[in-house]
């Protein structure tokens, strides 16, 4: 029996359906061990780039907690996830240094250039921008990482422009 | 020959796989065969990538921000014909760099200098000797009195002396006991810990494998944030090569003592760093910190007795056992002993890491060493110990770095971030991008903490939007000791520390942002207007190129303006005019 506050939370997910089946080596892994969770859920997020609803019923399930405590635990952790994201992630120091080498002047531009928030993903599905605590690069503030790759001593004009750069490059082999 | 580059975060970063692949590349064409090993952080950022040439002498020949371009030409040059490129050369065996002179390695003395990926190179340069030295010459209770004798303190910010906490997980009942490893440098502006992690892994098992053996564990674990990929990799590889040679495992080295380690994953939770709170992450809940006593060194890892110190503190222990506690507590100052490493950035030449003597002058660590301020600006403040420090402004740089010192002025030692700030940073705006980490980062368990720092963001976002009154400097105060007293944790007693800072430091800049609405850093958006100085502008049309609103107008070679109502005040025409005719206000 679920009550309406259930139902309203699940509004936040996104409804695609997923292969559930890919979970079950997770649950083989870490099977008997206590203290578990918050890894089940990071490979869990592995496999599908987010925590879908249905997974974190499952884990529920599986594991005997109450999805409750699942859904708090995946909320309390920035490291997760309950929507999809983009093609290619920018996650953007929000470190002191890079703070006062003029971080915000940066996510704004990217936020401009993709037409959207902190944390959102753009229309296309191809950029999804994150803020990060801090990359540990802050001899190069500012700062951001796309795909693993960090480009340093940014401005708000060469921010938008990596952007467009990765843009071209996706057309260029889209049309090749 | 051999030749050595740097790979760490922040040498990948500054494009090292790149440089790496051009030496690969060059190598191969000249069909020659000469070793690249790769290394850790050396602490020199601002230099990265850095490329050492050791000739068969074992002299070695460091060259500086090396480019593929500039790869070419050492092979070419110093690799094929044996003549060093001196213009990209910037220290060498016998003219070391210049910014090392001051310092003291203890904790660093092996990144940037050994492949962290080899356990040989860590044997080499006498890893698993103090271990050894324990095992077959110490009891637990010596380990303990020569931590004592060695004055170490926990690096993670507290400063509380690590033999105590020994001591009391050792004293403690119980026959199954952990040791745990805070690896989740949260603080931003601080890598201290990632560099050790990433450039001398074995390091810190080492010191941990002693803990366990002083207070008689047997398992570990080290939690590890997940932003630092590459520091769990050379872990995971470290504790491998560990188990393998036996330093790790089932009876190390014939003593009859057993202790393995594992890696936990931090999820991203700022919270986790305070021990009570990490336990719970490591039990797999929600990182909540709870009510003390018990401490963990009773009533720990689901109930066992713990013992938990940061990365800097268990890597000081190999050294501290090698060459005894006196010869530790010789560096530093009367209470604060030994030595400790600094993250500088900012707005500093020379960003890194420092390692240096408790008690040196933060001028020396800022000017000696750090090279001083960015552009030759003035010097305003350093922010010290992250979102639980403050700042220390310019009149007291002379303040020595150690626990007492530093705490006096108001900031905190914390784990050893030092951000840099010269006259166009805003301080108000500094207090409020603190606040704002807060705030975001409280874990939600004292009303104080949770509803306080939201109450003290909304006055100073309202600040810096030039919407501030007078009587909210006083509000700001009361709410800082509301939320000091009312808060169980770390957390939220220190959450105010930037604003009190600031308030007492730089109360002219809170009223000019409050009676003139003025920002004198230039910083806050609602509160600058830019324009054009007609006698400066040439009209060369970059800067309305750049403007991403169209907002500047105007004939070529005319002066242009700018329409306030279209302009967004992102900077960009300020950064590209060559002329100065942009005017900030």
């Amino acid at each position: 029996m679920s009550c309406t506050c259930e139902k309203k939370l699940e509004t936040n997910f996104c409804k695609k359906e997923v292969d559930l089946s890919l979970m079950e080596p997770v649950f083989k892994k870490y099977e008997g061990q206590s203290a578990s969770l918050i890894s089940i859920l990071q490979d869990t997020q592995g496999i599908y780039g987010y925590l879908p609803l249905e997974a974190l019923k499952t884990i529920a399930d599986r594991t005997g907690n109450k999805k409750a405590k699942i859904y708090g635990i995946a909320t309390f952790y920035s490291q997760f996830r309950l929507n999809p994201i983009g093609k290619h992630i920018i996650l953007q120091c929000q470190g002191t240094a890079c703070h006062v080498n003029g971080s915000d002047k940066i996510s704004e531009a990217i936020c401009d250039e993709l037409g959207i928030e902190p944390g959102g993903t753009s229309k296309d599905g191809m950029f999804t921008l994150e803020n990060v605590a801090c990359l540990g690069c802050c001899s190069l503030a500012p700062v951001m990482m796309i795909n693993g790759e960090a480009y340093g001593n940014l401005t708000p004009n060469s921010a938008r422009e990596v952007i467009r750069g990765i843009y071209k490059k996706e057309k260029g082999g889209a049309s090749n | 020959m051999k030749l050595r580059i740097g790979l760490g975060s922040c040498g990948i970063a500054a494009g090292g796989k790149k440089v790496r692949e051009a030496l690969l590349n060059c190598l191969k064409e000249k069909d020659m065969n000469i070793e690249i090993t790769s290394t850790g952080c050396i602490g020199m950022c601002f230099y990265e990538p850095i490329v050492d040439v050791i000739d068969d002498e074992g002299e070695v020949y460091t060259y500086v921000n090396v480019t593929p371009e500039k790869a070419e030409e050492i092979v070419e040059q110093h690799i094929k014909n044996g003549v060093p490129v001196e213009k990209y050369i910037q220290s060498t065996g016998k003219k070391p760099f210049k910014q090392l002179e001051k310092q003291v390695r203890v904790v660093l003395q092996n990144c940037g200098i050994i492949n962290p990926e080899k356990i040989e190179d860590y044997l080499e340069k006498g890893g698993y000797k103090a271990l050894e030295k324990c095992l077959k010459e110490m009891t637990p209770d010596q380990v303990i009195e020569e931590i004592k004798k060695s004055g170490l303190r926990g690096r993670g910010g507290a400063g509380f002396p690590t033999w105590f906490k020994w001591d009391a997980a050792r004293k403690a009942k119980g026959n199954e006991k952990y040791v745990v490893c805070n690896a989740d440098e949260g603080d931003p502006g601080a890598f201290m810990d990632r560099s050790v992690l990433e450039g001398d892994p074995h390091g810190l098992l080492e010191g941990m494998i002693i803990a366990g053996y002083a207070i008689g564990a047997n398992h570990g674990f080290i939690y590890c944030r997940a932003e630092y990929p590459l520091a769990i990799e050379r872990l995971e590889g470290a504790i491998a090569q560990a188990h393998e040679a036996n330093f790790l495992g089932g009876n190390i080295m014939g003593s009859g003592f057993s202790f393995d380690i594992k890696i936990k994953k931090g999820a991203g939770a700022f919270v986790c760093g305070e021990e009570t709170a990490l336990i719970a992450s490591l039990e797999g809940e929600r990182g909540m910190p709870r009510l003390k006593p018990p401490f963990p060194a009773q009533s720990g890892y689901f109930g066992k007795p713990t013992n938990i110190n940061n990365v800097e503190t268990y890597a000081n222990v190999p050294w501290i056992i090698r060459n005894g506690g006196a010869a530790f507590a010789a560096y530093g100052t009367e209470k604060s002993n030994g030595t400790k490493v600094f993250a500088l950035a900012g707005k500093i030449k020379n960003g890194g890491l420092v390692e240096v003597p408790m008690g040196m002058p933060i001028r020396e660590v800022i000017y000696e060493i750090g090279g001083g301020i960015k552009n030759d600006r003035d010097f305003k403040a350093v922010q010290m110990g992250g979102p639980s420090g403050g700042c220390i402004p310019k009149s007291l740089i002379d303040t020595p770095v150690d626990y007492e010192s530093i705490t006096r002025t108001g900031a905190i030692m914390g784990s050893g971030g030092m951000v840099v700030m010269d006259e166009a940073t805003c301080m108000v705006d500094m207090a409020r991008f603190f606040l704002n980490f807060t705030c975001d980062e409280s874990c939600g368990k004292c009303i104080y903490c949770r509803i306080g720092t939201k109450r003290m963001l909304e006055i100073l976002e309202r600040i810096t939007k030039g919407e501030g009154r007078m009587e909210d400097m006083d509000e700001l105060e009361q709410l800082c000791i509301s939320i000091k007293d009312g808060s169980l944790c770390g957390l939220g007693q220190t959450a105010p520390n930037p604003v009190l800072t600031t308030l007492k430091y730089f109360k002219d800049e809170y009223i000019a942002h409050i009676r003139d609405k003025k920002c004198p850093a230039k910083q806050c958006k609602s509160l600058i207007t830019y324009s054009i100085l007609k006698d400066k502008c040439t009209g060369c049309t970059a800067c309305a190129r750049k403007c991403p609103t169209e907002a500047i107008t105007g004939e070529r070679k005319q002066p242009h303006s700018i329409e306030q109502e279209k302009c967004i005040k992102c900077g960009n025409c300020a950064i590209t005019c060559k002329f100065g005719a942009i005017n900030v206000e």
